[in-house]
Order: structure tokens, then sequence, then C-alpha cells
């Protein structure tokens, strides 16, 4: 491992997303719609405690997962296509040198895109949170999260429609189970011991735990689950890139 | 799908010419040390091939142009370079080499094939690696700017480099010091140009791979 060259790729990754300021712009302006939507639909309902604030956090734990996890999975699955991937592992480039690159670029992209996604939230939206920090840390780590399971996959798919349908095939069931619908605790057994083991639930948990009325003592924990599992996916996705392909 | 081939590749500009879909690509592959192999050595520079100690010695130019379409003729050699470990000054020298001075802040993906296939021969330049590898590189080609890469290759061979290059097309063997023919996933012959046509009693190497297949 050589951080010059992680640098280098990262860098090269910024300059490639640099020539593309529409998915710059969307992936900036996109979450702040959805969480303005969001509080819209929630305005007249009434209730102690606003819905808004109740779901608000948890959307903005899954929007930077799943934005991340479909720009990386594509974004590979490119380098892959394009050749430069098979160039690059004839040269001398740690694996994880390549990995940690895409990593530190898309995780520099989710940081703005989450800065942005809680301001306007917490400031313009008036959403109720224990620390807004706490929040803006979580969606980075989220989006980390999403990142490294974007890299896994890609190396499954061999096509960019494959690499899409891992979205429906590996995120909504994470979406579905992750309390966001129903209180984990409620689930059925099965269902709760399976959301258990997915990293979205603690990335959710999380959030939870920063709503107005709950305790925010539990973060650190659900915190240090979401980056293990950031971490462990990268370490497998360095492990399926293969320099030798039939 | 390469059977019973068993050959060395020397100095000098070698010539790989076949048809498509004879195996060119495969060859140069496992060369390379990128191609999954089943049984069968391949040895590049005392090293068996895809060692470690290989990659920053072998310069590999694939068939299709491997360069980022987003980013510009600057920018993907900077980025390269980085890879490899080697100097800025490197960019600039390569960027000449193909005659691309022009293009240096111009987006790739929006060159003509030929530019582009000529940015992606300048990666594998960077370095001056002491083996190059190149499949199909003057596909398209406009001629004069074939005979001056030609003249490149020439020019790195001199300079005590390996360089191997594929081409389907059979007029490009009198360029080459070394020939390769080959078929359906075999060697079919292995010389000089003048060897191979005396060989095969033909006047041209179009005759002597028709002749040989017929034999």
């Amino acid at each position: 491992m050589r951080p010059a060259r992680t640098l280098a790729v990262a860098v090269r990754v910024l300059q490639q997303v640099r020539r593309d300021p529409r998915t710059l712009a969307m992936l900036v302006v996109v979450p702040c719609v959805l969480m303005a939507l969001l509080w819209w639909m929630y305005r007249d309902v009434p209730g102690p405690v606003s819905p808004f604030d109740r779901s608000g956090p948890a959307l903005l734990a899954i929007f930077p997962f799943v934005v991340m996890f479909l720009v990386t999975s594509v974004t590979t699955l490119r380098e892959r296509s394009s050749g430069t991937l098979e160039r690059l592992l004839a040269m001398p480039l740690g694996r994880l040198d390549l990995l940690l690159g895409y990593g530190l670029a898309f995780g520099l992209l989710a940081a703005i895109q989450s800065v942005v996604a809680v301001a306007v939230s917490v400031w313009l939206l008036g959403m109720h949170v224990h620390s807004a920090w706490l929040l803006l840390l979580m969606a980075v780590a989220d989006a980390v999260l999403g990142t490294s399971l974007g890299l896994f996959v890609s190396a499954f798919a061999h096509t960019e429609f494959q690499a899409v349908q891992f979205m429906p095939a590996l995120v909504v069931p994470q979406i579905l189970v992750c309390g966001l619908f129903v209180p984990r605790a409620q689930l059925p057994g099965v269902l709760h011991a399976i959301s258990d083991v997915l990293p979205l639930s603690y990335a959710v948990d999380a959030m939870r735990h920063l709503t107005v009325g709950a305790t925010s003592t539990g973060v650190a924990g659900d915190l240090g689950v979401v980056v293990g599992y950031a971490v462990a996916l990268l370490v497998l996705g360095a492990a399926t890139l293969r320099r030798r392909t039939p | 799908m390469l059977d019973g081939i068993d050959l060395r590749i020397g100095a000098g500009v070698t010539g790989l010419l076949g048809p498509s879909g004879s195996g060119k690509t495969t060859l140069l592959r496992a060369i390379v040390g990128v191609q999954r192999t089943h049984g069968g050595t391949v040895t590049v520079l005392g090293s068996p091939a895809g060692a470690k100690a290989l990659r920053s010695r072998i310069g590999y130019v694939t068939q299709a142009a491997s360069v980022y379409d987003d980013l510009t003729l600057t920018e993907n050699l900077r980025f390269f370079a980085r890879v490899l470990g080697v100097g800025p000054d490197e960019v600039e020298r390569v960027v000449r080499a193909v005659d691309l001075g022009g293009h240096r802040d111009h987006v790739v993906g929006r060159m003509s094939g030929g530019q582009r296939s000529r940015a992606s021969l300048a990666v594998a330049l960077l370095g001056s690696p002491a083996v190059l590898v190149l499949d199909e590189p003057t596909v398209g080609l406009d001629p004069v700017l074939r005979r001056d890469l030609w003249a490149l290759f020439h020019r790195l061979a001199d300079d005590g480099a390996v360089v191997l290059v594929s081409s389907h097309v059979m007029d490009e063997a009198d360029r080459c010091d070394q020939l390769l023919l080959m078929r359906a996933g075999a060697i079919i012959a292995d010389g000089t140009p003048a060897e191979i046509r005396a060989g095969a009693g033909a006047d041209d190497i179009e005759t002597a791979f028709l002749r040989l297949v017929e034999r």
C-alpha cells in the first residue's frame, strides 16, 4: 500500500467527476429536494412529535447510502469495461490502493452532499436533533458504507444494467427491515435476526438515537458497526479484484 | 485455446500477425500476465509473467484505447505517471513521442480514434519499459502516422526494448525485424520476414501465409 498512489487514484476520480457537472449538481441538490418533500408531506400531520423529526434523520442515513452505492458501482464497472482496470492491475498499483482511492474520493463527495442535506434539514426545514454534527458524521459514514458495498458488488456485475439491479436486490430489502416502516423490535423473529446483521439497520438506529426524545448514548456503537462493515466490504472488494482474468 | 506454442521473443521489433480470432490477444495477455492460463509457463525478463517485479517494466497497450475518456491527455498521463512512480517530465516526453503535442489539454473522449489509440500508447511509454506489448496499435491510422509509429517502435527497440506488436494487416510484416504468424491458436511460422517468404517460396507474406495454411 502506498499513500501517494491512493491519493493519485482519488485525485483522478475527482477530476473525472468535475467533468460531469450535472452529476455533481444532482448529487447535492436531489437529497435536499427529497428532504423538503418529506417536510412538506408531514407538514399538516398532527401529533406531539413531528413525524418529520422522527423519519427525517433515518432518511438522511438512507439517501447518501443509496446514492453512493449507485454512483460507485457504475463508475467501477465503467473502469472494468473500458480496459483501464486491466491496465492498472498490470501496473505496480496495490488493489487496496485503488479501492481506498475510490473510497477517499467518494467519501469526500459524500461529505459535501451530507453537509448540504443536513444543513438544509436542520436549519432551513427545522428538523430537531440532539447534535447536527453527529448527524453529519453518521451521514458521511453511511455514504462510505454505500461506496464500499458498491465497490464490492461491482465485482459481480458484468454490465451496468446488472449493477443497477443490485439496488433492488441488496439495498431495498435493507431499507424495508431497517426500522423505518416497522420498528425493528416488532418485526417477526427471523426478520429481526436478519435486520441485526444488515449494516443499514445500524445506520438508521444511530439516526434514531439522535432524534429529540431519544437518548444519544448508542450512537458510538452504531457508528462503529457501520465503519466496520465499510472496512470489511473494502477488503472483500480488494479480494475480488483479480489481476488475471479469463 | 492456445496449444503447443513454444517460442522465444528477443530484442528488436517482433510482429505477431494473424487474422482476428487467431489468439493474438490471448498470447499477448499471457505475456503481460493478465490472462488466466491453464498450464504452461511464460517467462519475461527471467521472471514468471505477471510477477510483481515486472509490473513497472512492461508497457501494455490493449486493443481498445484504455485511457479515461473524461480526462484530458495530460491528466491521464499524470495519473498513470503517479501510479508508476515516474517523474512529471516523462509526461512531456511521451506526448512528443506520439506526436500529440497540440492535444495536451484536449479531453480524450473527444479525440479521433487514431488520437485516442496514440494516447493509450503514450501511457505505455511512460518510464521507458524494457518490454512493450502492443495489441494492434496501428489499426485505422493514417499511413503517414503508421509509418511514424513504426519508426518509433524501431527507435525504442534500438534503445534496447523488446517490442512485440500484433496486427491483422499482413502488409505490416515487412516493417518487423522478426515475425510470428498465427492462425487458429497456433504459431505457423517464426523467423525474419525474408526467411518466412523464402521458406514458403512466396514473394509476399500474404501468399506465404496462404501456402503455409494449405500445406
